[in-house]
């Protein structure tokens, strides 16, 4: 399961909807061995695609650097699919597989749906994917009110004529 | 010769667990044969069955990616430091195009 902070996917997706319709992708760094992904890191896709993610080298080494650095490791490795679900590619599990980091969430967000937010997460070993849920807490509310989840849902219009999306 | 090698962690598993490892060599393709004596099975992780860097992982030699330097073939000199990073990679490719990429190893 990967518990992630309201906050932080916010900005997930507030960049991948900047980047819109190319893929975004990037880290969300944690100290090592906590699995709470507490920083969040945008990152350039030196592929800027449509369909094909890249984390700049160089980039890449800065912030696995500064990550070592701080006693972190990326708990969280995310990117965007913009016209199709979020769900792992064959190219997905296949790069994270032939090398990849094991102790990682990948977390898949979809914009393709500008109203609706979907986000899934999953663990990639050796070839293997595996989905896992996602909890979503949100510091600023209290956590003994009672809440209803729309998981995957947020929509931004009411359809008042119930056109059937 | 002391040239200090940071392995990843997915390679760890190799080195027993070491982040950083010596190595020694005059060019990367000496330095990988030279690690793969003392940790078997490292080079193969890293280079393709043609030969080559694999095209998902990065090295680099003192803060700059090989590619630039002469991939394989980049002078390595003593004190230097070389880091591997696997390459973070992916996307809504279809499964050709992936397979094309991955060559046999998918």
């Amino acid at each position: 399961m990967l518990t992630i902070e309201r906050a932080v996917v916010d900005a997930i997706f507030a960049h991948a909807r900047r980047d819109h319709p190319d893929e975004a992708c990037g880290v969300v760094a944690g100290p090592v061995g906590s699995d709470n992904p507490a920083r969040h890191i945008p990152m350039q896709n030196a592929a800027r695609s449509m369909t094909f993610y890249e984390l700049d080298s160089m980039e890449q080494l800065r912030v696995w650097r500064e990550m070592d650095d701080r006693d972190e490791e990326p708990v969280v490795i995310y990117h965007s699919h913009t016209a199709t679900e979020a769900y792992p590619s064959r190219t997905d599990s296949g790069i994270a597989s032939a090398l990849g980091e094991p102790n990682a969430h990948y977390l898949l967000v979809s914009t393709r749906d500008p109203a609706v937010e979907e986000i899934r997460s999953f663990r990639i070993v050796d070839g293997t994917v595996t989905e896992e849920p996602v909890r979503i807490v949100d510091a600023t509310v209290d956590p003994h009110a009672v809440q209803t989840y729309m998981f995957g849902q947020s929509p931004a219009t009411v359809d008042y004529e119930c056109s059937g999306r | 010769m002391a040239i200090e090698v940071r392995i990843p962690t997915i390679l760890r598993s190799y080195t027993g667990g070491a982040k950083v490892v010596p190595g020694s060599g005059d060019t990367l393709a000496e330095l990988l044969s030279d690690l793969d004596s003392r940790h078997s099975g490292l080079r193969g992780r890293l280079i393709t069955d043609e030969g080559g860097l694999h095209r998902f992982v990065n090295v680099y030699v003192n803060d700059e990616d090989v590619r630039f330097l002469g991939a394989l073939d980049t002078k390595i000199s003593d004190g230097d430091t070389v880091t591997i990073l696997p390459a973070v990679a992916g996307g809504a490719f279809g499964f050709a195009a992936a397979a094309a990429i991955l060559g046999n190893r998918l």
